[in-house]
């Protein structure tokens, strides 16, 4: 079996893949594509000690992290459509009512 | 050089390599796409990891559910005058140099210190799948009951959330 730290190597660069998509696209649905892999890279984390530790904790919290993944993208994909329809268009930089 | 060690390789280039697709395509269904075998390289990373049970709801929830619903809210937001829109340069650049900065920390402070400490692995690769979803159903059901119950409640809220959000707003004039 490859040794721990290369899973944990990839989730890593994961993580840090998803960060850079957060930080760098405009379009909402492209953020929270980016969230989906940061979230994606934690539940490799927690999978990858789960396995190399021989418990199962590690594998419980990846699912419920999966579902609560599917939970906040579906509320914040409804939001985002709301924002469309109200503004049309969805650019992250130009969400700048509230700023004074 | 391993057969498993191969096979992890195969799989983190797929997910890694998809996963950069997705930050860097300006096309939002192309992006959508690569999301997809993004989610299917964790899921075969998942399988070598012993969590069949998590690989078959990878599938299920994130390539099956949640990409559906992201497919949906792309086509629903097509922007109409298609103008591709990103990023100046200097700011991607100053985006990279954090994705870096933090990458470079976690891989070089965090992550032999962890693998020191987690040792070997005691499971063989070829270990026939067993008893993996029989163990965590055991599990959710008796010592994680809590957060079982719980979590139904968040899908819950998290779907009338969703429905009161996302509705037509059908607001009529006339007097009721």
């Amino acid at each position: 079996m490859p040794p721990s730290s290369w899973y944990l190597y990839v989730a890593a660069a994961l993580f840090s893949i998803g960060l850079f998509g957060v930080l760098t696209r405009r379009n909402a649905i492209a953020i929270l594509m980016s969230v989906e892999l940061m979230l994606n890279a934690a539940n490799l984390n927690l999978v990858t000690m789960s396995a190399y530790r021989d418990v199962l904790s590690g594998q419980v919290f990846a699912l419920f992290v999966m579902a609560l993944a599917a939970a906040e993208a579906a509320v914040g994909l409804a939001i985002v459509i709301n924002v469309y329809r109200t503004v049309r268009h969805i650019d992250a930089d130009r969400f700048n009512i509230m700023r004074w | 050089m391993q057969a498993s060690e191969i096979w992890f390789g195969i799989f983190a280039v797929i997910t890694l390599v998809s996963a950069l697709a997705v930050v860097l395509s300006r096309n939002l269904v192309r992006a959508a796409l690569y999301l997809v075998f993004t989610f299917l390289g964790v899921a075969a990373l998942y399988v070598m990891l012993h969590a069949e049970f998590l690989f078959a709801m990878q599938i299920l929830i994130y390539v099956g559910a949640i990409m559906v619903l992201f497919m949906f809210a792309v086509f629903l937001t097509q922007q109409v005058m298609q103008a591709q829109i990103t990023l100046s340069s200097v700011s991607r650049l100053v985006g990279a140099l954090a994705s870096a900065i933090f990458l470079v920390f976690i891989a070089g402070n965090v992550i032999p210190r962890v693998s020191a400490a987690l040792g070997e692995a005691s499971v063989p690769l070829d270990r026939v799948a067993e008893e993996n979803t029989r163990k965590l159903g055991l599990a959710l059901l008796t010592g994680y009951i809590l957060p079982f119950e719980l979590i139904s409640l968040i899908l819950l809220t998290a779907l009338v959330a969703a429905i009161v959000i996302g509705k037509e707003d059908s607001r009529e004039d006339a007097s009721e």
